[in-house]
């Protein structure tokens, strides 16, 4: 692998490549097929195909209804598209309910946050560890040996993603009494207690200050540094965009008109148009 | 002063996560347990077995269930009364059936029973919420206590219809049927509250609880973090439905000693237990203490105030008794919506800081 690792790109599926930066971006995690959602008469998604590769930032961008939301909710099993096929892991994804998908290593937040409102930050961050837990409901309720025992193991990987985040003034505080930066911070430190091989965010800087969004941004490099994590990202504010990822996909009307690096994106006709509203035919 | 975490450091996670993380409140809990179990059986009489102490046992262990399937997995269950019969029913046929069978085990069985019914009548929380879920609900209060109340095979065809305990003893000493004493009864509904709450922390605090309330909470957020909606919905009312069921049980074979489906588990019974859940507090187990301890210990209270200090009328108190206590119930839900335990916190927390609140 060379320095100019952006131009080995399209070589192998499973070969990857080196980004700018030094960091190494492996074979293909997730590959769509031909994906598309319908909704009724409407057409969500519209024969969409692109790949996420192992360990890299991959945004989805384009004006809103683009159905970017839509492509992250089928990616987590919430919607299942009527045509096309999701290849992850090497293997065919089947039909799966929401909770299937996220056992096999899919965690994601959400555009509007969907924290637990009635319980602490740390409980919160605890039922992101759900699969790490394996007690039966007999052991948890005499509390003793194996539900004891996991309790404190996951309260450990928890207190390292708190530290992470630094959020450890809030640990025991009641979700709901958070102001909204910090929610959005719990909502990563869930996703991420789940020590996802795929991380989703959908819009995880939506409606911050940018002081929260320079913190936000820390973290999610943080997070593709340290855990290697490969994070699937939405978000509006295009200077974060260009930033963080190193591929991007651009939507418009449920059609993909633009796939590649952050620069290509950049200076694509169709994405021009799209952004300055020039009228469709 | 005495009251606060200040000096009292944790050291490990284990420490952290403890029922009474405040010292305080761990002696004040082990006193109450030293009480209850040593010094109350010497001091308990008929009068306040029957009246206060022994329904106030029993009603708390229905609230601890009811508790668990409303304030911790947010599904709203009005069939309580009809649970509590399933309870009562399953532990008169086991009684009359296998007459040597520990009485024990029989009120542990027939709350298994219970909890297998339970997660029969919870299948449809699956695809309904909210209102219409109560609705679903109140169809199997009606339609248990109907069946009950119609199928022979139930009351073993007795003319009366009614079902009655005989005696079963523990250890020797008579604790169902008219021989068992005040202590026996008031020792075994004892025994049972207490390994009952302590079951219901131990799966409150855990995984289980936790998806209880991602489930109440957000449900759909919940499942695509890996609740399986399923498991967790029809566990709560197994575990729910199984704590009901041993309370019917117990009101049946050790309070009541006879009883009638439509009239000792009716309607009534389920808003009984559901005004203790929402006025002791949702999702909190002292909460159903509390919520029992002021609809059973509250009204006695109050006719001991009104007839015996006050020599009032017996008819006027009883009509007074009802109005007072539903005027509490208001002024309580006005004050504090979210009942006798959010209070408690309240109180806690300002006791934290006393007497230097800055």
């Amino acid at each position: 692998m060379n320095e100019q690792g952006e131009a080995m790109r399209d070589t192998d599926a499973n070969e990857g490549y080196v980004t700018a930066d030094g960091r190494k971006i492996g074979g293909v995690a997730m590959e769509m097929k031909n994906i598309t959602l319908r909704f009724g008469g409407v057409v969500a998604i519209k024969d969409i195909s692109f790949d996420i590769r192992w360990g890299e930032v991959r945004a989805i961008i384009g004006p809103n209804g683009a159905g970017k939301s839509s492509m992250l909710n089928v990616i987590s099993g919430f919607y299942n598209p009527q045509e096309g096929e999701i290849i992850y892991k090497g293997y065919r994804r089947p039909r799966m309910r929401p909770y299937q998908v996220a056992r096999t290593g899919i965690a994601r937040t959400f555009q509007n946050i969907a924290l637990f409102e009635g319980m602490s930050v740390l409980d919160n961050i605890m039922t992101g560890r759900l699969h790490h837990m394996k007690a039966n409901m007999f052991q948890q309720a005499i509390w003793w040996g194996k539900a004891s025992r996991e309790e404190q193991e996951n309260r450990e990987a928890v207190e390292k993603i708190i530290d992470f985040l630094e959020i450890q003034h809030i640990r025991k505080t009641p979700v709901a009494r958070l102001p909204y930066g910090l929610k959005k911070r719990v909502e990563l430190a869930r996703a991420l207690a789940a020590e996802p091989s795929i991380l989703l965010l959908d819009e995880p800087m939506a409606g911050m200050n940018v002081e929260e969004k320079e913190d936000m941004c820390r973290f999610i490099l943080d997070v593709n540094d340290e855990f290697n994590t490969t994070t699937v990202l939405i978000e509006h504010d295009m200077g974060v965009v260009m930033d963080l990822s190193d591929r991007v996909v651009v939507m418009d009307y449920g059609k993909k008109i633009g796939d590649g690096t952050p620069d290509e994106v950049r200076n694509n006709e169709e994405v021009i148009k799209a952004y300055l509203g020039v009228a469709h035919d | 002063m005495l009251y606060r975490e200040a000096g009292d450091y944790k050291t490990s996670y284990v420490a952290d996560s403890q029922t009474f993380p405040i010292k305080f409140d761990r002696y004040g809990y082990y006193f109450i347990l030293g009480f209850a179990f040593l010094v109350m059986p010497l001091i308990i009489n008929d009068y306040w077995a029957n009246a206060i102490v022994v329904p106030f046992l029993i009603y708390t262990i229905a609230a601890l269930g009811l508790n668990i399937l409303i304030g911790y997995c947010g599904q709203l269950s009005l069939g309580t009364g009809g649970f509590m019969a399933v309870g009562a029913y399953a532990s008169y046929k086991l009684m009359t059936g296998f007459p040597d069978f520990n009485i024990i085990f029989v009120i542990i069985t027939a709350g298994l029973i219970t909890a297998a019914v339970g997660v029969l009548f919870g299948l449809p929380s699956l695809r309904i919420k909210g209102f219409y879920l109560a609705v679903a609900t109140l169809a199997a209060q009606f339609f248990l206590i109907w069946l009950f109340t119609r199928t022979g095979w139930f009351y073993n065809y007795s003319p009366t219809g009614m079902i009655s305990a005989p005696t079963r003893t523990v250890l020797g000493y008579p604790v169902t049927g008219p021989r068992a004493s005040a202590v026996s009864m008031y020792l075994i509904c004892l025994c049972f509250l207490v390994a009952c709450a302590w079951l219901a922390r131990n799966l409150t605090r855990g995984t289980m609880g936790r998806q209880w309330m991602a489930i109440r909470d957000m449900d759909i957020a919940a499942e695509i973090i890996g609740v399986n909606p399923l498991m967790a919905k029809l566990s709560a009312f197994a575990v729910s439905s199984f704590f009901v069921g041993i309370a019917g049980a117990l009101l049946f074979t050790v309070y009541l000693g006879a009883a009638e489906a439509g009239e000792a588990f009716g309607i009534d019974k389920s808003f009984l237990v559901l005004f203790m859940v929402i006025i002791g507090g949702l999702g909190s187990i002292f909460g159903a203490f509390a919520g029992a301890f002021f609809l059973i210990v509250g009204p006695v209270l109050l006719k001991l105030l009104l007839v015996d200090s006050l020599g009032w009328p017996t008819d006027l108190a009883a009509h007074l008794e009802i109005m007072i206590v539903g005027a509490l119930i208001l002024v309580f839900l006005i004050l504090e919506p979210h009942g006798i335990a959010a209070l408690w916190r309240t109180i806690k927390q300002k006791l934290r800081l006393w007497p230097f609140p800055y």
